[in-house]
């Protein structure tokens, strides 16, 4: 995840939105999963701690949302019966998907047990994620026997919260999703992209176009993690003070609801949104990824590591600039408006199909190869020497090069995906008059095995354990670490 | 003009407000937005933004959890406690030194106007004596040249001097958690310890001492993990160092900033005798409008006018809004009516613009084609 790509066209869809006083879409599908029955959750946490839980409201159903509360903030016992509690509400949503699996097959490994759908949480903004992350850390290295015993699902809920943290990083991930982030990847408001972390405020920007109330804590209070500093001085201290649980519960309650309210409106805007065509297959990762992780716990891999060791975190980084590439390949693969993106730099081109060579060849005798050619007028400007290879969004699987480009006409030839007979097979080659799309931005996502390769991927991500064992193994000084 | 000096000029964009220190927001939002010709000369006479933007009615949004500022509090005592026992066994590992027992000096017991002298003089003594025993001081109060005008320092820090050398403990309250910490919290503190950096070194130069007697290794202290154990870190701030003194150099100085402005322009709160302001609420905004403000994004999170400031680009058009990156995008096209006129093709690029216009124009061919 991360701030979406700043391009000219997202700043002129900003400009436009400004103008105009209502946001503008920088997306025409939707290009995350989005499940029915995803656990929303917005997490607040005490002011001036990493990680003390304070309160959450989450759940599956829009009309039904439930309320952990810690009835006294700073009691290090109550933190623990907390994470028992969430642990009570995620643990057995996570474990609906364990059951129903799918035998996929590996080229070169043991097949493996996907799981057929996965969990999917979805929190209001990024600090949402990093919180989620922490309280991870804070949880999974307790222990439910010696001197400070906790619950036994805590750690496990730690595992797990820890694991969709990280998953969150993953690019195009969707089994943890930020409200913020994804709608800021869909539409563009008339504000910075630091005010756009503001739920309401983007939301407002969205719907009815923006309003000062989404800044005023009154109205809309912050979507947490962190609760606003006025309602901690003039209403939670007191509470706190008074000792009354029901009174604490009660101003709790009363900062979380209209962010719940807030959160449905943002899953029902981004499901007003047909999903791209990448977006199953991305799904089908989480999915093996998920399995990936419940695989490694059923078999008693220790907690994730504190950190990740050097050669590990290389592996990591590289792998997630592989996910970023593709990913992008992806978007703009499923999508026109972010495909427009490398329009506007030259790296692709469209148009209308004004002549067609179908049965063209080059070579002789044996070495005759069928290359139909294509003619495109275009009014984009084409940055790419003859040569290059394309590839189509209207034609996943084929192979074309750009023969020459000149004034608005280009001609590209067709080298795979036309079928090996002595004409191309029906439909291969574009008509006169059809709009194609090429461009150089090419993924080996058409053709690639879409399992993740079990040796190169850390357990995190559904990988074998082992290696990670070697770096830490969790001892007790890490059980009783402090949770002050 | 009349025959006012600097400084006369200076205290009578004041007028009768109290001149506030620079906190440390102030102090790390120094080198943030050095274009903004309204803060330096906010900043540079002293004048108190805060009370002036709840008088406007545009508070700034930096309210601090009393849970935050309590928890603050409790660590730093923690730190300090016994003579700042626990602070010396940690300088003692992180810097390798063989510290026995040092003097502790807070310097926060002298009366406000002595403190700065205090320091001075305190400083200057352990710079000379290179045998002397280390000495810790707190709340030294330092002064840095800013736009050409002295503003004073009310750092929140600790300067630690063994054998001549010193270095800047900085306490925060923000976790390190498996040797990480936010990487805003830590660079904002890097930017914060730099200033005061800058400040003593600055301070050891004027008293003819080496100023890189101050080492560029900051120690910032924080609680580790979720507990309140605190952990020294060093940090090195020599980049932060670079880009703040190019930065105030490039502050034009305040006279120059001056030289447009009337003389009888004045931020005055004018404050009653309950000391609220009395002043009217439109002349102040007036005011403050002579002065040229630099808008972006970032002010919300450094200086308390922000919400004054963006509302006043709102009403200009400004693409400032939008942040700096979308400001670059734009190569210089600065208010949105031209940049959308540009990209309609209602509006004829300007001699220079020919680039921009051409792309802007694309783009809204594109967006026009894909989303209709
Ligand atoms: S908020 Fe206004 S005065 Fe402050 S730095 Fe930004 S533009 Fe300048």
């Amino acid at each position: 995840m991360g701030v979406p790509g700043v391009s000219l066209l997202t700043s002129l869809a900003r400009l436009r939105a400004l103008d105009e006083g209502i946001a503008q879409p920088i997306a025409t599908v939707r290009h995350c999963h989005l499940r029915d029955q995803p656990m929303v959750f917005i997490p607040l946490k005490l002011s001036g701690e990493a990680a003390a839980p304070l309160a959450a409201m989450l759940g599956t159903e829009r009309d039904r949302p439930r309320l952990l509360v810690v009835s006294q903030p700073r009691n290090r016992d109550l933190r623990f019966a907390w994470a028992a509690e969430l642990a009570g509400v995620l643990l057995p949503y996570i474990a609906r998907f364990l059951a129903d699996t799918e035998t996929v097959e590996r080229r070169g490994a043991d097949p493996y047990e996907r799981a057929l759908d996965a969990p999917q949480l979805i929190v209001p903004n990024a600090a949402g994620v990093a919180f989620t992350r922490l309280l991870g850390r804070s949880t999974r290295f307790r222990r439910a026997d010696g001197p400070y015993p906790v619950p036994d699902v805590v750690p496990l809920l730690g595992r797990w919260l820890t694991y969709f943290g990280e998953r969150a990083a993953y690019p195009g991930s969707s089994l943890m999703l930020a409200a913020t982030e994804e709608l800021g990847r869909h539409w563009a408001s008339g504000q910075s992209s630091l005010e756009d972390a503001n739920l309401a405020a983007l939301l407002g920007w969205i719907t009815e176009g923006p309003s000062d109330a989404a800044e005023d804590p009154l109205i809309w209070p912050p979507a947490g993690p962190a609760t606003d500093p006025g309602f901690d001085a003039e209403v939670l201290a007191p509470a706190i003070d008074s000792g009354s649980a029901e009174r604490i519960t009660e101003a709790l309650r009363s900062q979380l609801e209209p962010t719940w309210r807030l959160m449905w409106q943002a899953i029902d805007l981004l499901a007003g949104l047909e999903a791209g065509a990448s977006v199953a297959q991305r799904w089908e990762q989480d999915r093996g990824s998920f399995s990936g992780m419940a695989q490694s716990i059923a078999e008693g891999a220790p907690p994730q590591a504190r950190r990740d060791g050097a050669i590990a975190a290389a592996a990591k980084l590289a792998r997630m600039e592989r996910a970023q590439a593709g990913y992008e390949v992806q978007r703009a693969y499923d999508d026109p408006l972010i495909m427009a993106e490398y329009r506007l730099t030259g790296e692709a081109f469209a148009g209308e199909v004004i002549e067609t060579v179908p049965d063209n060849v080059e070579g002789e005798g044996r070495s005759r190869k069928l290359r139909p050619l294509v003619v495109i007028k275009t009014d984009d400007p084409v940055r790419l020497p003859p040569g290059a290879s394309l590839g189509t969004p209207q034609r996943r699987g084929q192979g074309a090069e750009l023969v020459s480009a000149d004034e608005g006409l280009v001609t590209v030839k067709i080298t795979k995906g036309m079928g090996r007979g002595k004409t191309p097979t029906p439909g291969a080659v574009p008509e006169v008059g059809e709009r194609v799309c090429y461009t150089s931005l090419t993924d080996d996502f058409q053709g690639s095995p879409n399992l993740p390769d079990a040796e190169a991927t850390p357990w995190t991500h559904g990988g074998p354990p082992q290696h990670h064992a070697a770096e830490h193994t969790p001892d007790d000084e890490d059980a009783q670490e402090e949770w002050s | 003009m009349s025959g006012m000096n600097t400084q006369q000029r200076l205290d009578a964009l004041r007028g009768a407000t109290p001149p506030r220190p620079h906190d440390a927001r102030a102090i790390a939002a120094l080198a943030a937005n050095p274009g903004c010709t309204r803060r330096a000369l906010m900043d540079g006479a002293g004048a108190d933004k805060d009370a002036a933007a709840r008088h406007l009615g545009f508070p700034a949004p930096f309210g601090q959890s009393p849970f935050a500022i309590t928890r603050g509090n409790v660590f730093e005592s923690l730190v300090k406690a016994d003579g700042c026992a626990e602070l010396l066994r940690m300088l003692r590992e992180l810097l390798g030194l063989p510290i026995a027992e040092v003097a502790y000096h807070d310097v926060e017991n002298v009366g406000a106007h002595l403190r700065h002298a205090h320091t001075r003089a305190l400083i200057d003594r352990a710079a000379r004596d290179a045998q002397d025993a280390g000495t810790l001081y707190d709340h030294p109060l330092l002064t840095l040249r800013i736009a050409g005008h002295t503003a004073y320092l009310e750092p929140d820090v600790v300067a630690f001097q063994l054998g001549g050398r010193f270095h800047i403990v900085e306490i925060k309250s923000f976790a390190v958690i498996d040797g990480q910490a936010d990487p805003a919290a830590v660079a904002a503190a890097a930017r914060q310890a730099a200033v005061y950096v800058l400040a003593l070194r600055t301070l050891l130069e004027e008293l003819g001492h080496d100023p890189l007697q101050v080492s560029h290794d900051v120690v910032l202290v924080c609680p580790e993990n979720f507990a309140n154990r605190p952990v020294a870190t060093l940090v090195d701030v020599r980049k932060q160092l670079a880009v703040l003194r190019r930065q105030l150099t490039r502050m034009t100085t305040l006279d120059r900033l001056l030289e447009g402005l009337p003389d009888d322009l004045t931020f005055d709160l004018l404050p009653g005798e309950d000391g609220r302001p009395t002043r009217p609420v439109a002349e102040l905004a007036d005011a403050l409008r002579r002065t040229t403000a630099r808008y972006a994004p970032d002010c919300l999170s450094t200086c308390d006018l922000c919400f004054f400031c963006r509302d006043e680009a709102r009403q200009e058009g400004a693409s400032d809004l939008l942040g700096r990156q979308v400001r670059d995008e734009l190569g210089g096209v600065g208010s949105v009516a031209e940049a959308l006129g540009l990209a309609d093709g209602a509006r004829d690029p300007a001699a220079g613009q020919e680039e921009i216009a051409r792309l802007l124009r694309n783009a809204e061919r594109l967006r026009r084609e894909c989303l209709t």
